[in-house]
């Protein structure tokens, strides 16, 4: 089996939750290697994030260069292919950044390249046999992937459950040497943060989504503390946008935003077709609606019959409790 | 009659002869009317072709009933009456108006007398009179008059303008009389007669001790003002609304005789040949045709059908009159009296907006409105056509014209499951099987894509079809072969993919072998009437059931006691196809049923918001079109509104919701409530 | 400008149930197809580039006859040419074989811009990074915005978390990915397609790309085995009790489910 590789994520000195999800899928492929961890960034912060990771990896590869400070995906890839060996198998989380690094990382290694997986497995003789999905999530596929020469594998978030594993003690070691000057064709600028009233639904993995059983404007806020307490965005239905209580942006929808979340709460929204027709990519869906007759719980994997106006607030702080 | 004064013809006008300057007055006057109205009508030799000669005596019949006949004005009774008296006024005075005209350049003046004489002089009176009362409203001005400011300045000014300059012609004219028969009396000689009480009779009478050399001077003085406010005002009235005076006639003559259906995208241009035209649509003024430019200049103002119009009664950016207005005022930009023409500019963009060209649900209300007859559907659909073909449909209609292209349905839904509705109806009841080899029917239930595919409309065609079997019809259904009638694909300017779907649904019917069609769907019975050519006669259920009832096939059970019904009249039923009685019948047939009428019903009924793909589209409003319409049917003491098409039911039991009346009324549609009171 | 986008031509997801067919391949008899949406928006954009800079859009795929349909579809749409990329060797191609393909052609022709759709409906969303590494350009995935600088440079926002958007330069030529919703793409009707139904559609093979050993199925290194369908239960599971032990079950799944950040 090659060596396994994880390419950490991280934001202010903190490494992301992914890592965690990577160690558990490499667990999957080859249970008796401990990965290293690719970290790639500049300064204090990266510092920080590699002493951190050390309590989860055996060695930490630290990637410093001052042109790596901000993660341009274009840079994070030319420094990978001088560090990462020839034959490796490197996990990065599937998401806008992986997304951005990895197909041209998987050319310039000469790896195979398989994104957004679910489930991995040994399948022998130099393979790996890996779960995806698609056509937006309606079915899934067993993909068979060579790895004689290496793979580069996206995981997606969340589909890897991270195992408790006792600490591993590991070190860091300096790799940044290897990599020279570091230019590319693609300059970072800046970040533009989203307005308050220009918040992307179909950019969060989960969604309360409110209907006409909102019943009045200021009980939206019912639902932002449910959504900022889970993480989540409010969304909502088209009765709720003609009604003026929430910018048509928040509207998931055949006439509103198409939305490929991993979780839909759908409170007090009755589940016709137009609204139904904006959530794609088959995700869990929770229906709360005082109606037990209601079209959502046909198509919803859970479903509660109560008040919502009572129910969300109760759940709101149970799960602020936890 | 004897000539008191003498003739403006033999008078001297400042050092001018009468005869002269009259003859100079007149020659100018018609001369300038001839070149304007050249100018006026250059337009509408560049615009499209429109054959309105055909079946005369079918448009003679209509000019007298809505030009000469007014039939339209009582509708707004106040108005309406002022100006049929007013136009009664007109006509008369046509040829009074006549003899006074030649009266400048005339060697024996002379002027009709006798009884028409007396009708000439009240007459008179009465437009004068009709002038001050409409001087008065535009003051007061009625809330349909008023200009919103996204539209320019209020037309006020101008409207005062032109009404004082006829009461001026109106007022030159008595005193022209008046001192003439002043002047008779004062000398002795024979007094023409004057109807006692008119205008001109007043003015006599208050003129009878003037000085004879004043009576004179007010005698020539008003001649004067006379012609020179008739050819100043014959001048005028083309460029602003009075030109109706003169296009009226012409444009009720030439009015659209078949309703109900869309004009073709050319006329002259089959459908086969449709692909070699290089546009459609109407994208630049003179895309429009002779008849709409027509329509056009013959607008008055009224604003009676944006005061009826429902987008414009909830705030999208859509007003019929509007569309007029600036439209008029755009040919006169372009096309002008001085100047010459330039054309060329995409109007949508220009004067127009796309979400104004979209907002339309083409219910008729402006159509039905118009004392003119102005058409207003086939301009929108045209406007539409254009904004197709240059790719500019809003994202919202493209993806459920994309699914009627694909799978024939606007919902994207599989073509196999079309007639899965079929498979709820109980065993026992009946059943509605496709038309195929193996069954083969008389009639066909036409069912439309709304009805076979949403969860709640499908209950009306299952009612549908348990009363065609309760009344012994023996029926059939297309089922998977059948796609979207297209009514609302044609309307909302995609007239390719409407061809290919009336094509596609023509053939079927053919091949089905049945003698007539029934449906519950307005807009398929619609679109099977006017836009489908060759296939078997058409008609609603609610003609079938009334029909039914009529002869005893059906019977009901009494209802509940404690509800109020009220009828909404759908538009592709009602004001589109004049059905409004049937609906009623049946519904007066069941025993103890309690009907009250909306205010608004019939052909001024208020439209539910739209059908078809006015249901994707996502217009500017302040509230909807459903809303205000359960709030109608409130007011009228109804608790439950009966409607029979599933577009309207779709939107009433929306609007039921949002305006939060939920216990308080509920929405049902007639096929529904028959099946519920059926007793067999 | 002279733009290059590579469409594909997929089932539509929202017009069709996706089922299996009890082989471990889905139904294909009801499918209708069209091309990616996010290509799509892709050729819009292309597009509305050339009306403001001039140039010409080409369209590309790689397929056999049947894909036709899409690349005159983007020609209804305002593309100038449309190239089929077509070869008996090319079946069974994984990414990079598709990669390798395109970047043949692309190395033919003298292209400034490069797009393709972010992800299509395997949403694998790779040949496009794998195509600028291939041509040793930059690349940027997940475009929201394009404004052309000048100097053969662009200024393009990307899409990433929480709604922000990164702000990029980037040299031309390069590859850039669209996120769907980054325009209004134009309606496209029958009868646009009717009015280019005549308009040829050079194919290219193996033979006239000279592409390099990616390509085909023997190279494939990633290959689909089958499809198939996690188990999953009728309607919603009622969840039912005290409403304290109806929370505490629903946020046990909410966990499981990934729904808690």
């Amino acid at each position: 089996m090659p060596r396994i590789f994880a390419y950490i994520v991280h934001k202010a000195g903190v490494a992301d939750d992914s890592a965690a999800e990577l160690l558990a899928a490499a667990a999957k492929i080859d249970a008796a290697q401990s990965p290293t961890a690719v970290v790639t960034g500049h300064g204090a912060d990266l510092d920080a994030v590699c002493q951190s990771l050390c309590a989860s990896f055996r060695e930490v590869w630290r990637i410093g260069n001052e042109s790596l400070a901000y993660p341009n995906a274009e840079l994070v890839r030319k420094a990978l292919a001088a560090v990462v060996p020839a034959g490796s198998i490197l996990l990065v989380p599937h998401a806008h950044f992986g997304t951005d690094l990895s197909p041209g990382l998987s050319i310039k290694l000469n790896a195979a390249y398989v994104p957004d997986v679910l489930d991995i497995e040994s399948a022998g003789g130099g393979a790996l046999k890996m779960v995806r999905q698609e056509f937006g999530g309606q079915v899934s596929a067993h993909v068979r992937c060579d790895i004689s020469s290496g793979a580069v594998i996206n995981i997606r978030p969340g589909a890897f459950k991270p195992a408790a594993s006792p600490p591993a003690g590991g070190q860091v070691i300096d790799q940044s040497a290897r990599v020279g000057v570091l230019t590319c064709g693609r300059r970072y600028l800046q970040t533009v943060a989203a307005e308050t009233g220009d918040v992307d639904i179909k950019k969060y993995p989960a969604l309360v989504s409110i209907g006409r059983g909102i019943q009045e404007q200021d009980n939206v806020s019912i639902a932002q503390e449910l959504a900022d307490a889970m993480g989540a965005a409010v969304s909502c239905s088209r009765p709720v946008v003609d009604a003026k209580w929430m910018e048509k942006s928040r509207q998931v929808g055949s006439s509103g935003q198409t939305v490929k979340p991993k979780v839909y709460m759908a409170c007090g929204i009755s589940g016709s077709f137009q609204h139904l027709a904006g959530i794609q990519g088959s995700p869990f869906i929770v229906a709360i609606n005082k109606n037990p007759k209601a079209p959502i719980f046909r198509v919803a994997d859970v479903g509660i019959v109560a008040d919502l106006l009572e129910f969300l607030p109760e759940l709101t702080s149970k799960i602020r409790g936890k | 009659m004897v000539e008191a004064i003498q003739p403006p013809a033999q008078a001297t006008y400042w050092f001018v002869h009468g005869r002269l300057l009259f003859l100079i007055v007149d020659l100018l006057g018609l001369a300038s009317f001839a070149w304007i109205m050249a100018k006026r009508l250059a337009p509408l030799f560049r615009g499209q072709r429109d054959p309105r000669f055909d079946r005369p005596l079918v448009r003679l019949g209509r000019l007298l009933k809505f030009w000469l006949g007014q039939w339209r004005h009582p509708r707004y009774l106040a108005a309406g009456l002022i100006h049929i008296l007013l136009f009664a006024g007109f006509i008369v005075l046509v040829v009074h108006t006549g003899f006074l005209l030649a009266l400048g350049t005339s060697e024996r003046p002379n002027m009709p007398g006798g009884v028409y004489a007396a009708i000439s002089d009240y007459a008179v009176t009465v437009v004068f009179l009709c002038m001050m009362i409409a001087i008065v409203r535009r003051l007061l001005k009625p809330a349909r008059y008023a200009v919103p400011a996204r539209y320019g300045k209020a037309h006020t000014a101008d409207a005062i303008l032109l009404l004082a300059l006829i009461a001026i012609l109106m007022a030159a004219d008595s005193i022209f009389e008046g001192a003439q028969a002043a002047s008779q009396w004062q000398q002795r000689l024979p007094v023409d007669a004057l109807a006692i009480g008119s205008l001109p009779w007043v003015l006599r009478n208050a003129l009878l001790s003037a000085p004879l050399p004043a009576l004179a001077n007010l005698y020539l003085g008003a001649y004067l003002v006379h012609e020179l406010a008739f050819f100043f005002l014959l001048c005028y009235r083309p460029f602003g609304i009075q030109f109706h005076v003169e296009t009226s006639l012409f444009t009720v003559y030439f009015a659209k005789l078949d309703r109900g259906t869309i004009k073709p995208v050319r006329w002259g241009v089959p459908d086969a040949q449709l692909d070699q035209v290089k546009s459609l649509g109407v994208k630049t003024f003179e895309d429009f045709t002779w008849k709409h430019m027509l329509d056009f200049y013959s607008c008055a103002d009224c604003g009676r059908c944006s005061d009826q119009c429902p987008a414009n009664a909830v705030g999208r950016p859509l007003s019929p009159r509007f569309l007029t207005i600036k439209a008029r005022d755009y040919s006169f930009r372009h096309f002008p009296v001085f100047g010459s023409a330039h054309n060329g500019h995409a109007l949508v963009g220009d004067i127009y907006s796309e979400d104004e060209i979209w907002s339309c649900t083409t219910c008729g209300a402006c159509e039905a409105e118009c004392p003119l007859l102005v058409e207003y559907i086939d301009k929108i659909v045209d406007l539409r056509r254009g904004l197709v073909d240059d790719g500019k449909v809003p994202q919202s209609l493209q993806k459920p014209l994309k699914a009627l292209e694909t799978r024939g349905n606007p919902f994207g839904k599989m073509e196999k499951k079309r007639a899965d509705w079929v498979k709820a109806i109980p065993q026992q009841a009946c059943s509605a099987q496709t038309l195929n080899g193996d069954h083969r029917a008389e009639t066909l239930y036409f069912v439309d894509s709304i009805t076979a595919y949403d969860d709640r409309m499908q209950a009306i065609g299952r009612a549908t079809a348990r009363i065609l079997h309760a009344a012994d019809e023996n029926f059939g259904i297309l089922g998977a072969v059948e796609k979207d009638s297209g009514h609302d694909v044609r309307r909302f300017g995609e007239e390719t993919l409407f061809m290919a779907l009336r094509d596609h649904n023509t053939e079927a019917i053919k091949e089905s072998g049945v003698k007539r069609i029934v449906t519950s769907d307005p807009h398929a019975f619609n679109a099977l009437k006017h836009d489908y050519r060759d296939v078997p006669p058409v008609e609603h259920i609610s003609q079938f059931m009334a029909r039914a009832m009529a002869d005893g096939k059906i019977r009901l059970n009494p209802v509940e006691s404690g509800q109020v019904y009220t009828y909404h009249d759908p538009c592709y039923l009602g004001r589109h196809n004049g059905v409004y009685d049937a609906p009623r019948a049946v519904l007066d047939a069941v025993p103890g049923l309690q009907r009250v009428e909306m205010r608004r019903s019939r052909d001024r009924s208020f439209c539910c918001g739209g059908g078809g793909l006015a249901l994707f589209y996502e217009p500017t409003e302040n509230e909807r079109m459903g809303v205000k319409r359960v709030q109608m049917a409130a007011e009228a003491g109804a608790n439950v509104i009966v409607t029979a098409c599933p577009f309207c039911m779709v939107n009433m039991e929306d609007a039921i919701k949002v305006a939060g009346m939920e216990g308080k009324m509920t929405a049902i549609d007639l096929a529904e409530l028959v099946e519920r009171q059926m007793t067999n | 400008m002279e733009i290059l986008v590579c469409a594909k031509r997929v089932p539509d997801t929202s017009e069709n149930e996706i089922e299996l067919n009890g082989d471990g391949d889905i139904d294909r008899d009801e499918l209708v197809y069209s091309v990616n949406e996010a290509d799509n928006y892709a050729v819009e954009e292309a597009l509305e580039i050339v009306e403001r800079t001039g140039g010409t859009v080409t369209v590309v795929t790689v397929g056999g006859d049947e894909d036709e349909e899409i690349l005159r579809r983007e020609m209804a749409m305002g593309a100038r040419q449309a190239v089929l990329l077509s070869d008996d060797a090319f079946n069974g191609s994984d990414g990079r074989g598709i990669a390798a393909i395109l970047a043949a052609f692309v190395k033919k022709g003298h292209y400034e811009l490069i797009l393709t759709g972010v992800q299509a409906d395997d949403g694998a969303g790779q040949v496009g990074g794998m195509l600028a590494a291939m041509l040793d350009c930059p690349f940027a995935s997940l475009v929201t915005s394009i404004e052309v600088l000048g100097g053969g440079k662009l200024k393009i926002s990307r899409e990433i978390e929480g709604g922000n958007k990164e702000i990029n330069e980037i040299d031309l030529p390069c590859v850039l990915s669209i996120q769907t919703g980054i325009n209004e793409p134009r309606y496209v009707g029958m009868r646009g397609i009717r009015q280019v139904a005549s308009v040829p559609i050079p194919t290219l093979g193996k033979a006239d790309l000279g592409v390099n050993g990616y390509a085909g199925e023997a190279a494939a290194r990633v290959k689909r085995m089958d499809y198939f369908v996690p188990p999953a239960g009728k309607g919603a599971e009622m969840l039912t009790g005290s409403q304290d032990e109806v929370i505490a079950k629903l946020i046990d799944l909410l966990k499981a489910k990934g729904g808690l950040q």
